[in-house]
């Protein structure tokens, strides 16, 4: 994985120094609330409804043991003993005290981290495929890219300030495992047919208040205008992005606003005049940096195979978990593992000190020391040995992660909600760990398949929820919390926002109104092979309204 | 009936107006306000607190007495009174029962 130079270092220790300049200020009262807000964002630190917020980026989603470690460590000595990983394929933590904040950012800087750009209206933390590296259907590793893209946008003095945040993500797969097209910016590697890698480029997706696909501006960018291309893309959307009203400054808006051929138009204009620039990188840079994310050495393991057959004859759970948590290695004697973070009736995404220890240590013996973060609130030890499949299981199961459910019902994406968030309408955790528990039966959630749950406490959709198969939107409805239903969102390659399918349900009814659409579905399906997303792409909405609201829906 | 909550500027923590311009941590401590003079007595001090980087975030919040104890009418702020509901042994409510969240 990377590894930070001189400067990288220098920069990140310069940062965190003028960070606790600054929190001294604050706390001497030099400094007002006012004046220090923006600059408390920019170091990711955010005020909540019970304590601040320290939001920690993971780049591209890619976490070495000892950065694991340390974070245990601060979870332990500064926060509460746990850690929540979000959507974007950050880390959380909801209680530091502002005091404490630079001595957490000083250990962070110590591994390599930082909290830098995790808030504000700048460029975010670029997210990639969790399986980078390792996924047998990758066509080149994203993690390159995503890391150039970090060390162009971090602090770039034009991209201080854009009109709102901007997010990018970069896929390097056939399927799209880092929904690319919600994003500001997605980018889709490919190689062309001369064999050129390059980028497909999306622009102007989003979620949120006005949810949006992006729109394919692109469809062959050459890898070295990879600078020159998103420069001009935001230097359209710097110049021309809506300022005088908040919620209409997402590109995503200015995209709509413009059309997508004008606006194709002005990023090929100044991409022209850009193109030949010092933007263009160097094919030895590409190189260069490509090659701290070099596959490792990973030994012929050929016996995988018949340690895979004893084992799942003598341990059916192994074999539950074989079943679920695998994604095919691009080597066949190894397999990723996704370790899940939605154990029945648990927080989606939480994780203690001790478990994040005992991860850092199984990815050190059995994979490689690397650890992924996926956007759906799971971990990933990308390269393991099939023939340490059970003992990797076996740690797993005793410290309370090997659940079997990755992309099932319960694996659920949930927001931290009204429970933490300031911004929130609705709780989003509770409801998550209801439905979790209302299909915690292994054998049922295996008989109704893939399906995709994802819940927001608030319109700003920090759940992803329309694009889950089932999204629910939490709202603040007379002093009480609503839960309104879409059905029908995708956040892959088929990029589809969910529709709402009618009037919202209480707390006390969200969840039974969630079994009323999954057993509709089982009940309605031509077969088992027909997703949920097939099924009601088919049937459309008019079954699952009657299912819900019966005799009311024909009235309406 | 109105209080008023804010957040400590050191650590974060929730806190409320109570008397003698104390900010307090337990709500069932704040100084509740009736009518409007005595809002505008809670924002002053309030905005005073603000002025001294004691606190940030103030703001007045309805509040209604249920069997003798306070609660916020927002849920919102009731979750702040207590602590997240998915973690009981976290926040105020892991030192000593807070307000019914539900």
């Amino acid at each position: 994985m990377y590894r930070y130079d001189e400067f990288d270092h220098a920069f990140v220790k310069a940062r965190v120094a003028e960070f606790r300049d600054q929190v001294e200020r604050r706390l001497a009262g030099e400094l007002t609330e006012e004046q220090f807000k923006p600059l408390r964002l920019m170091n990711g630190v955010y005020l909540q409804l019970h304590a601040y917020m320290l939001r920690i980026a993971i780049p591209y989603g890619t976490l070495a043991p000892r950065q694991m470690r340390m974070l245990a460590h601060i979870a332990r000595h500064y926060d509460k003993g746990y850690g929540h990983f979000t959507t974007r394929q950050n880390l959380q933590f909801h209680w530091p005290a502002l005091k404490d904040i630079p001595d957490i950012l000083e250990k962070l800087a110590s591994v390599e981290m930082h909290a830098i750009q995790t808030s504000g209206n700048c460029i975010r933390n670029v997210t990639a495929d969790h399986f980078a590296g390792a996924a047998a259907d990758e066509v080149t590793d994203p993690r390159p890219y995503a890391e150039i893209l970090r060390q162009w946008s971090s602090l770039h003095p034009e991209f201080s300030y854009l009109p709102r945040k901007f997010k990018i993500a970069v896929t390097g797969a056939q399927r799209d495992r880092a929904a690319v097209q919600v994003h500001d910016i997605g980018l889709h590697l490919k190689k062309n047919a001369e064999g050129k890698r390059g980028f497909t480029v999306y622009v102007g997706g989003g979620l949120g208040r006005t949810p949006m696909v992006a729109k394919k501006i692109r469809d062959f960018l050459p890898e070295e205008d990879l600078l020159s291309y998103t420069t001009a893309i935001l230097r359209v959307y710097n110049l021309n992005g809506r300022r005088d009203n908040k919620f209409k400054a997402r590109i995503k808006i200015l995209v709509h606003e413009t059309g997508t051929e004008e606006l194709r138009a002005q990023v090929e204009r100044e991409y022209e005049a850009l193109k030949d620039s010092e933007l263009k990188l160097p094919e030895s840079d590409i190189r260069a940096i490509q090659a701290y994310f070099a596959p490792p050495s990973l030994p012929a393991r050929p016996e995988g195979d018949a340690v895979i057959a004893a084992a799942s004859a003598a341990d059916a759970g192994f074999a539950t978990w074989l079943a679920r948590n695998l994604h095919t290695h691009k080597n066949p004697d190894y397999a990723s593992v996704t370790v899940s973070l939605k154990g029945i009736g648990e927080v989606p995404g939480d994780m203690s000190a001790d478990q994040m220890d005992a991860v850092a240590d199984l990815a050190e013996h059995y994979a490689m020391s690397e650890i992924r973060v996926s956007h759906e609130q799971n971990l990933v030890l990308p390269h393991v040995a099939r023939a340490d499949l059970k003992a990797v299981y076996d740690r797993l199961v005793e410290i309370g992660l090997a659940t079997a459910n990755v992309g099932l019902v319960t694996d659920i994406i949930a927001c931290p909600g009204l429970d933490y968030c300031a911004l929130a309408n609705a709780r989003s955790i509770p409801v998550a760990q209801q439905i979790s528990t209302r299909f915690a039966d292994q054998a049922r959630q295996e008989a109704i398949g893939d399906l995709k749950i994802k819940i927001s406490g608030c319109i700003n959709a920090c759940g992803h929820h329309h694009v889950g198969h089932i999204g629910i939107l939490g709202v603040e409805k007379k002093g009480a919390e609503l839960y309104q239903i879409t059905l029908g969102g995708s956040g892959d390659e088929n990029t589809a926002v969910g529709e709402i399918i009618g009037r919202g349900f209480g707390p006390d009814e969200i969840v039974d109104a969630v079994e009323t659409i999954v057993e509709t579905y089982v009940g309605l399906r031509q077969d088992k092979s027909e997703t949920f997303l097939a099924a009601y792409g088919r049937l459309g909405p008019a079954p699952f309204k009657e299912a819900l609201y019966g005799s009311e829906a024909k009235a309406a | 009936m109105k209080l008023l909550a804010a957040n400590r500027l050191l650590d974060g923590t929730a806190v409320w107006l109570g008397p003698d311009a104390a900010w307090v941590e337990d709500i069932s401590d704040a100084e509740i306000a009736r009518d409007k003079e005595g809002e505008a007595r809670l924002e002053q001090i309030g905005r005073r607190a603000l002025a001294e980087n004691l606190v940030l975030d103030i703001e007045l919040i309805d509040v209604e007495i249920v069997d003798g104890a306070v609660r916020p009418l927002r849920l919102r702020e009731r979750i702040r009174a207590a602590g997240p509901s998915i973690h009981p042994e976290l926040g105020k409510q892991a030192n000593k029962p807070a307000v019914s969240l539900v």
